[in-house]
């Protein structure tokens, strides 16, 4: 069993001309920015804020943000990483906006960590996406990955989803390399514990394939 | 190794980055615990899904209308332009 082949990025080596164009007042280089990252700038926000409104405000925000701010764009870090530190900011603004009896940070360390060990232990189908329709496949993925805190969500789609690295993840949201790797190994676990129940192996005659728990 | 340790180094593992020796004690670990051998496989099915899913696509009218409204938003913003961008 191999690594998993990170996502390919658009090339950006001409990101840098682009933004000191737009530092200089040419808005159609700033458009072209726009229209490199709204398509994962709203998949970010869409992800942690659960609501395409929300998402779209963001987006919006987002690369107001970045523009009215290219001056203090110093170009130690890829213009995404700073852009989606901006974007993930105005997100989870829009959460505590919504939830303020319960303050979002990403600071906070969830729960233990037995929230993560492995309780159910199944094969899954050999094709598990191939068990569903699109569209019941993206209801069960977007509603499962709403039940994690937004700390592990945030790290798991921008390391997991966009394939930032997990320097640039760290950059993103302020956070240490080792509390991202701490994050993202607690959301890799947690969907796929939840997942379990979508896409193990059933088998004939048994409705809830329970076999190969984990004792505790 | 025990399955705990294993767990911890699941990360660094599905993402490629570990020395040699750590992979073959993990490797070793995997061709005879099929527990764990289970979590990596599912775990790593897991990414590979939400990867390639299209879940929270923009849609592409709503595309086009959030790219004029930044646009033109810049535009009048440098027009006033209160502050060097």
């Amino acid at each position: 069993m191999g690594a998993i082949q990170p996502k390919l990025n658009e090339p950006v080596s001409d990101e840098l001309a682009l933004v000191n164009a737009a530092k200089a007042g040419d808005v159609s280089a700033f458009e072209q920015l726009v229209k490199r990252y709204d398509r994962n700038v709203f998949r970010i926000a869409q992800h942690i804020t659960h609501s395409r409104e929300d998402a779209e405000d963001v987006v919006q925000e987002a690369f107001l943000k970045a523009y009215s701010n290219l001056g203090q764009f110093q170009g130690q870090s890829k213009f995404y990483t700073w852009l989606v530190r901006i974007a993930v900011n105005e997100a989870l603004m829009k959460l505590r906006r919504r939830r303020p009896e319960r303050f979002v940070s990403l600071d906070e360390d969830v729960k233990t960590e037995e929230d993560s060990l492995p309780r159910e232990v199944a094969d899954w189908s050999p094709n598990p996406e191939q068990l569903y329709n699109q569209s019941e496949l993206r209801d069960i993925l977007s509603r499962t990955i709403q039940g994690l805190p937004p700390t592990f969500r945030t790290v798991f789609v921008l390391r997991d989803v966009e394939g930032l690295s997990t320097e640039e993840t760290a950059e993103a949201l302020d956070l240490s390399v080792p509390a991202v790797k701490s994050r993202l190994l607690r959301a890799r676990l947690q969907l796929r514990e939840r997942l379990n129940r979508y896409f193990q192996k059933r088998e004939t005659g048994s409705e809830n394939g329970n076999n190969g728990d984990v004792q505790q | 190794m025990k399955c705990a340790d294993f767990l911890q180094e699941l990360t660094n593992y599905l993402d490629g980055v570990m020395d040699d020796r750590t992979k073959i004690e993990l490797e070793d670990h995997l061709s005879w615990c099929h527990n764990c051998y289970v979590v990596c496989d599912t775990t790593k099915k897991t990414i590979e899904i939400y990867r390639d899913s299209q879940i929270y696509e923009l849609p592409d009218d709503l595309r086009t209308r959030l790219e004029s409204a930044i646009i033109s938003k810049c535009q009048s913003h440098k027009k006033s332009g209160p502050q060097k961008v």
